[in-house]
């Protein structure tokens, strides 16, 4: 709905200021002008390299969405389907140590262009989420995980279901704001395991 | 982190903490001991040592042509300074583009003073130990619009074609973790650990966001301008470093800027 | 010489109110860069004010004073009166800035 406003104010504008000119109604650019502007301005450092800026489909059908044409019901069943194939689950359970996963979770590193890539990316969790009762300093882009497991079950149906969230939320939520942790290999298998123990555990301080 | 500001942010964190499971009630606490912490900072802003410098640069005679950047056209006319940053971005016909403040100064660092544009963009945010141009010029130009309105046309045709595209770019999602700006900036009282996130494509927010940058950013020591902004917003994006002055920059700062029109400028402003 | 400080000086009440930016790294000794080396410690250490010539404040700073100082105070004077702040670091680099209390 707010988008709607924005894209109606410019087109106001567009036609009260021009009186001189025929009425001028502005076009949104194709995704092909976004990406060739997007690459003309932006340099290769680091581990970014250009390519970034390419995008997948559900990178592509996802930004259509946001930017006012809706998801269409199709198109978000197609990603959430097509997202939930790609799922690697691990050979051996889904449950790691919950210690390293809340240091996962609380390292915001990785991946940017000023971090070694030698080092393993962190999750930033708490970036978005609410996890344990201690660590207050939490954001609020993603719902509260709080007591995670103890609400949900302590099954390993749902530690399936956390493991594939973490590994790829757009399956269970087409154009889903949480990143593709395992689908993009920014987490390995491990450290989601970690992450699925710290929502996971009856020890975890996520459930206490 | 710098100490002393900070080692006072931390107290005040401390102070707020308290025991039990977080309700309303403490987890707003927290908030509110940031909100103290700010109102504290608001004393006194190391940025006026930017704009004095800035002002001294704007009417210093540099460059191959030993010129000063007192005929530079900032959008109001040559020489106009008051006023100016509410203007931009614009189009502008000697240089054929819609520009922000920091792509014509560099025109202007060009033209006026014969600078080459390497030249005039090379190292344009400054660090430690490391004082630049650029952005003490930006605090100067931007300090000279404090307590006037957002004002920006963008009904030429070319300033439109740069707000459609910056609109664009705002919902481009991209890089390993798949963000757009509007992942953080596109939905009402979010916030991002405990930094409050501006809605972005609403009106109030846009306005409350745009018009205090540039800004003395305490942790940084340095005053940032939305050049830097943009850089470091999409670098933690994961995305490659975008450009000094590029049409994306300007392009975004185009939608940003027409977005937050009606809003009372008051920069450069500080931060944490 | 290092950049210039500013001052404000004005009467509040029967005082004179003082506030002064100054513009310093101030570097605590304690930073490492990204390479893992340390940072020099570099830090205003002592700082003076006088009124009319008299010394009014003189004070000892060290590293928890954060970059680009402020610093506030209040005497004793009247609109007229020449105030001098000069800070010394530890590099023995100085810098003395002066103003004029306002009405």
């Amino acid at each position: 709905m707010k988008k709607k406003i924005i894209v109606a104010s410019a087109l106001l504008g567009a036609a009260v200021g021009c009186s001189h000119m025929a009425s001028y109604a502005p076009v949104e650019p194709t995704n092909d002008q976004v990406k060739a502007v997007l690459k003309g301005s932006f340099r290769e450092v680091g581990q970014a390299k250009l390519d970034r800026i390419d995008q997948d489909d559900v990178q592509r059908i996802c930004s259509a969405a946001s930017a006012g044409k809706a998801l269409a019901k199709e198109d978000a069943e197609r990603i959430e389907k097509s997202q939930l194939a790609g799922i690697k689950y691990p050979a051996d359970g889904y449950m790691g140590d919950w210690k390293a996963g809340e240091k996962i979770a609380q390292q915001g590193t990785g991946k940017q262009y000023s971090d070694d890539p030698a080092q393993p990316a962190g999750g930033n969790c708490y970036a978005c989420h609410e996890l344990t009762k201690e660590e207050i300093a939490f954001g609020t882009i993603g719902p509260s995980l709080r007591n995670f497991g103890k609400v949900r079950g302590f099954t390993p149906e749902v530690q399936k279901y956390a493991y594939g969230k973490i590994y790829n939320s757009e399956a269970y939520s087409a154009c889903s704001n949480m990143p593709r942790f395992g689908h993009m290999g920014i987490l390995t298998e491990k450290q989601i395991k970690d992450v699925v123990a710290l929502l996971m555990d009856p020890q975890s301080p996520v459930n206490k | 982190m710098r100490p002393n500001r900070t080692i006072a942010a931390a107290l005040l964190l401390a102070a707020g903490l308290g025991a039990g499971s977080p309700g309303a009630q403490e987890k707003s606490k927290a908030i509110q001991e940031i909100e103290k912490y700010r109102a504290a900072l608001g004393d006194d802003n190391p940025a006026e040592l930017w704009e004095s410098r800035g002002e001294d640069l704007w009417k210093a005679k540099r460059g191959p042509k030993n010129a000063s950047l007192e005929a530079c056209d900032l959008g109001l006319g040559p020489g106009v300074v008051k006023g100016a940053y509410t203007v931009l971005p614009k189009y502008f016909e000697d240089s054929g583009k819609v520009e922000d403040l920091e792509s014509r100064l560099v025109t202007c660092m060009v033209t006026l003073q014969g600078f080459t544009p390497e030249q005039a963009k090379k190292d344009p945010f400054g660090g430690p130990g490391k004082k630049v141009p650029m952005d003490a010029l930006v605090a100067y130009v931007a300090a000279q619009s404090r307590g006037m309105k957002m004002n920006v046309a963008g009904t030429h045709p070319k300033e439109v074609e740069a707000y459609e595209m910056g609109r664009k770019i705002f919902f481009y999602h991209g890089g390993p973790h798949d963000f757009a700006c509007e992942t953080c900036h596109g939905a009402d009282d979010k916030r991002i650990r405990l930094q409050d996130l501006p809605n972005l494509t609403k009106t109030s927010d846009a306005q409350r966001a745009y018009t205090t940058w540039p800004a003395y950013r305490v942790s940084q020591g340095e005053v940032r301008s939305m050049q830097w902004r943009l850089n470091d917003c999409f670098r933690q994006q994961r995305f490659p470093e975008l450009e000094f002055a590029s049409p994306a920059s300007i392009a975004l700062t185009m939608f940003l800027a027409k977005n937050a029109n009606g809003g009372v400028m008051n920069a450069p402003a500080i931060k944490r | 010489m290092a950049d210039p400080m500013k001052i404000r000086a004005a009467m509040a009440g029967d005082k004179v109110e003082v506030k002064v930016l100054m513009a310093h790294e101030m570097e605590t000794g304690q930073r490492k860069d990204s390479k893992g080396a340390v940072i020099p410690a570099w830090f205003i250490q002592t700082v003076t004010a006088t009124v009319n010539g008299k010394t009014v404040l003189s004070a000892e700073w060290g590293p928890a004073v954060s970059k680009n100082p402020f610093l506030s105070f209040r005497c004793a004077g009247k609109p007229g009166d020449k105030v001098t702040i000069t800070w010394v670091d530890n590099h023995g680099d100085k810098r003395t800035d002066e103003a004029v209390v306002a009405g």
